[in-house]
């Protein structure tokens, strides 16, 4: 019943001058509900101290463990060995900075993007008055914003896509749902020109393809496509305004979320 | 070595680590936070259940005061807790919870009208007022009279915690993520930061800093079975416990949860009990009516875990290669409860366990959960020993927990003594100047050096720090565990000295240039195994039983010996923690009493009369603000 499982993992420490990226065969013996969680600790814990990789909520909630199983991106944690075949190729992430094996630094790339769009809401922080009753808002609403904070910065849809790949920029589809969020939040007292601002270009919306690989990968199922479709429109908009008469903008404002290309 | 120079150092940045960041960066100084992973990584995004707040928005909460939360929190606590600081956590958590909603926390909120809700696995109906359409809303959890709990659906540390992150944003708040803190720089009366790896490129950096805060959470992996991430690992209180000055408190007060599942530990909500899941043994018996015919699996989370370990004992548990283990079945509830109310478990069932609930037991055996015990802090967050050292949040001993803590309190903790503590670091960095001693710098990376270098280099040395770590994890899921007497106690405690002695020869099995993991191990297990003895020790010590703290040689809860915090101090080179102890409460608000659930003898204390009051300046504050608020 239980098969003996061939786990290829690429090896490469950029720190050691005499390291060259290779891949590496380990064999591991296969339990019941295995995960390559427990598959790759046991390796480092019985076969080589030194292999890195990162794991940290290993339930699918923090996005540590992201990384290419057999070609595709996804959460090392939350994959079972049984839905694989015995032969299974690990790499880390393309787009992020290598630390070394399938390590690699997410929480970098993160962090500028976040600057770059300034991802907090943007009020008047001072004004908070602890006696005063909270400002109301609808349930709905609240879970509508809830589905895009989600998003556990895995990585997995900026190495799934193509312009990602081509341009070292692109702030890729997980931020713009987290500008998207921004934007559905009435908290947020920023106008469509602060958006057009961060990402009225070719680092943002415009540089989407609109091939979402993106979406397809994403362990969370965040609604990439309708995020970038609502954002796209909505700039699109923007960027002709004072050109197109106002009755043909509202015309168009009202049309709801395009799904142009797809 | 780099000197990276701030007027705050946070060691973590879960939302305690963040929400002091916040804080102090608002008032203009300059705050690093220093995290093993990136801040949204860390374990506070795990929590789905919620924060507890007497907000009073939910019918269910209707009529709820801070003093009720504040009533709850003391029983929950089996009176271990410290009162005064209880009651400043139940009186600031409704305002964190709206200052939280006022930066972007989508918090659930009240729709007026009728709903069903289950209580006890029943539906009922109850209507939300129209007044309160739109506030923030609550959901149950075990052990409170009203319904309190703040929540945004299944990702309530998760939705705060990037909140706060996107407020360090927003104040400029430096985060240097993959860094592991590894001793703190002191010169035995000041603490000035905290010498740093680097877990990138392995490097040792000096961070130092006029106030340092320790804010790492739980130390869970000192047990095998852990509903904890990886990371929780106990670096901050090692650091603090290392110097020999500042003492950890009630460190044998550890949470067990009955449903961690088998074999990653995740844990699955209590929901499937409260819905009407059974659990079984290895004969798929339903053997938990035969210890409490009453209550069954409904009994509190210490009981229930308390009869399983039982049960697995006699022999009755299910083998598997990763341990034995109990069922919980639910297949009785059928497929539509189980993929709509139960969904979560659904998942974590077929997505980690390869488990389908609606057809399959689920394997679960109990779980170590939560820390209550840690740095003990004053009620300022100052820890113990220590000028310019704080703590807050899991890895603090703050102590509004006791003996045990109420579902839904340690998130809104981390939250509102950040606050709290965050303020008053703000005035203590106001009024402070601290001489960076040159000396003081070099120690403390000296001995980290000569550590790394020992373990790396050394040829006499053949301990493997993953076989010690073994051990450890066997003694103390074997004796250390929810049922505790001192013959066990007393195994774990002299197999611990004898680890602690032989982690003084740890070797590395493998070579690594730059970072390597197996150093992060490495460094890190005398220090877990030193946690492991203050728990283990001081367990033994304690010889009543209260709250999570069960001794089957002591079931009385003894509050005329007992009512008072351990404190372990660690002297260099010793293998067992040096025991002192504190009352537990300046004073009591509400008198030690019957805790109206879990049964258990009480020996009652004689306490002084001037003890069983508010002291005379905060009772007449609090008069004072009565009287304002009826004017
Ligand atoms: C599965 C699970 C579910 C839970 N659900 C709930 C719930 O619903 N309600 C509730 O009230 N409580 C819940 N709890 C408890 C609660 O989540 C935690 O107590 C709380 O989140 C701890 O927050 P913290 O900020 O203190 O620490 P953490 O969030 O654990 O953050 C610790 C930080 O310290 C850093 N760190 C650690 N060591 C070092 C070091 N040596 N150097 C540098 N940085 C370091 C880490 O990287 C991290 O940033 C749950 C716990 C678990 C395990
Ligand atoms: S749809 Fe856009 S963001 Fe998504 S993968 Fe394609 S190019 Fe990238
Ligand atoms: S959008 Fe999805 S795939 Fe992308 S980072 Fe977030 S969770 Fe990961
Ligand atoms: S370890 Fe957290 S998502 Fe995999």
């Amino acid at each position: 019943m239980s098969r003996r499982l061939h786990i290829e993992v690429f090896r490469y420490n950029p720190l050691d001058p005499n390291s060259e990226p290779h891949m590496q065969s380990f064999y591991v013996n296969e339990y019941d509900s295995m995960t390559l969680f427990i598959a790759l600790n046991i390796i480092r814990d019985e076969q080589d101290p030194t292999l890195q990789f990162d794991f940290c909520c290993r339930a699918g909630i923090c996005g540590s463990c992201g990384m290419v199983i057999n070609g595709r991106p996804g959460l090392a944690c939350h994959t079972q060995t049984r839905d694989l075949p015995d032969h299974i190729v690990l790499h880390p992430l393309p787009v992020f900075k290598l630390i070394g094996d399938l390590s690699v630094d997410t929480g970098t790339w993160f962090r500028d993007a976040g600057a770059r769009i300034e991802a907090w809401v943007h009020n008047d922080h001072e004004q908070f008055d602890p006696k005063a009753e909270e400002v109301r808002m609808e349930n709905d609403l609240a879970n509508e914003i809830f589905e895009l904070d989600r998003c556990i910065e895995c990585g997995c849809c900026v190495s799934a896509c193509g312009t990602a790949r081509m341009r070292e920029d692109f702030l890729g589809a997980t931020s713009i749902a987290r500008v998207a969020r921004f934007y559905l939040d009435p908290r947020d007292e920023r106008n469509e020109e602060n958006y057009y601002q961060v990402i009225g270009n070719d680092q943002g919306v415009f540089g989407c393809m609109g091939l979402l690989g993106c979406e397809d990968v994403c362990p969370k199922h965040i609604p990439l496509q309708d995020q970038l479709g609502i954002m796209r429109r909505m700039l699109a908009i923007h960027s002709v305004k004072g050109i197109l008469p106002k009755r043909v903008l509202e015309k168009l404002q009202h049309k709801g979320c395009c799904h142009e290309s797809h | 070595m780099q000197i990276i120079y701030s007027d705050l150092l946070c060691i973590g940045a879960g939302l305690a680590g963040e929400r002091v960041a916040v804080e102090a960066a608002k008032a203009g100084f300059n705050v690093t936070c220093l995290s093993i992973v990136p801040p949204r990584r860390s374990h506070s995004s795990a929590a789905q259940g919620g924060m507890q707040a007497a907000l009073g928005n939910a019918i269910m909460g209707d009529g709820d005061t801070p003093d009720v939360h504040f009533a709850d929190t003391v029983k929950g606590s089996d009176w271990g807790c410290d009162q005064e600081v209880a009651r400043i956590f139940a009186d600031t958590a409704p305002i964190v919870m709206r200052e939280v909603a006022h930066w972007g926390v989508p918090w659930n909120r009240v729709e007026a009208g009728v709903h069903t809700y289950y209580k006890g696995g029943k539906p009922f109906e109850a209507e939300e007022k129209l007044e309160k359409h739109g506030l923030i809303h609550a959901r149950a959890f075990g052990g409170t009279a009203k319904w309190r709990t703040c929540y945004t659906a299944d990702g309530t540390g998760r939705s705060v915690l990037n909140t706060l992150d996107s407020m360090c944003l927003r104040y400029e708040v430096g985060i240097h993520d993959r860094t592991q803190a590894e001793t703190l720089i002191h010169d035995g009366e000041n603490c000035l930061g905290a010498i740093v790896r680097c877990l990138k490129t392995g490097e040792l950096k000096a961070y130092l800093a006029t106030a340092t805060l320790i804010a790492t959470g739980g130390y869970g992996r000192i047990y095998k079975a852990t509903t904890n991430a990886v990371i929780c690992d106990g670096g901050g209180q090692i650091a603090a416990l290392d110097t020999g000055l500042v003492p950890m408190g009630n460190m044998e007060a550890i949470q067990f949860h009955p449903t961690g599942t088998v074999p990653t530990d995740i844990l699955v909500t209590e929901g499937c009990r409260g819905d009407g899941g059974t659990l079984l043994d290895v004969n798929e018996y339903r053997f938990m009516p035969d210890y409490e015919p009453e209550k069954a699996e409904l009994a509190s989370r210490d009981v229930v875990s308390r009869r399983m370990q039982e049960h697995i004992r006699k022999g009755l548990g299910v083998k598997s290669p990763y341990g034995d283990h109990l069922w919980l079945d639910i297949r009785h509830l059928g497929e539509k409860h189980i993929t709509t109310k139960l969904r979560e478990v659904y998942d974590i069932c077929t997505n980690f366990l390869g488990v389908n609930p609606i057809h399959d037991l689920i394997p679960v055996r109990p779980t170590q959960h939560y820390s209550m015990g840690g740095i003990r802090t004053n009620r300022d967050g100052a820890a113990y020993g220590l000028k310019g050292l704080f703590s807050a949040g899991e890895s603090a001993c703050w102590d509004m927990h006791g003996f045990n803590r109420l579902g839904g309190n340690s998130l809104a903790e981390t939250v509102v003594a950040g606050r709290y503590v965050g303020k008053k670091i703000v005035e203590f960095l106001k009024g402070h100047t601290v001489d960076f001693k040159q000396s003081a710098i070099n120690d403390a990376h000296a001995k980290v050096a000569a550590r790394i270098m020992e373990m790396t280099k050394s040829s006499s040395k053949q301990e493997s720090a993953i076989q010690l770590r073994d051990e450890m994890h066997s003694t103390m899921m074997d004796n250390v565990g929810i049922f505790r007497n001192g013959k066990d106690l007393q195994k774990a405690v002299d197999t611990l000295d004898e680890l602690i002695d032989r982690s003084k020869n740890i070797k590395l099995q493998g070579t690594a240039i730059g970072f390597n993991p197996e150093i992060s191990l490495a460094l890190r297990i005398p220090g877990m195994l030193k946690l492991a003895q203050c728990t283990a020790y001081g367990a033994l010590m304690r010889t009543e039983s209260r709250g999570a703290h069960t001794r089957e040689d002591f079931p009385e809860r003894n509050d005329k010996d007992w009512l008072n915090r351990t404190l372990a101090y660690w002297k260099e080179g010793s293998t067992r923690p040096e025991l002192k102890y504190e009352d537990a409460s300046p004073y009591f608000e509400i008198p030690p009493g019957e805790r109206g659930y879990g049964g258990g003898k009480i020996i009652a204390a004689d306490i002084p009369e001037e003890k069983l009051r508010l002291p005379k300046n905060s009772a007449e504050k609090k008069k004072a603000k009565q009287t304002k608020k009826a004017s």
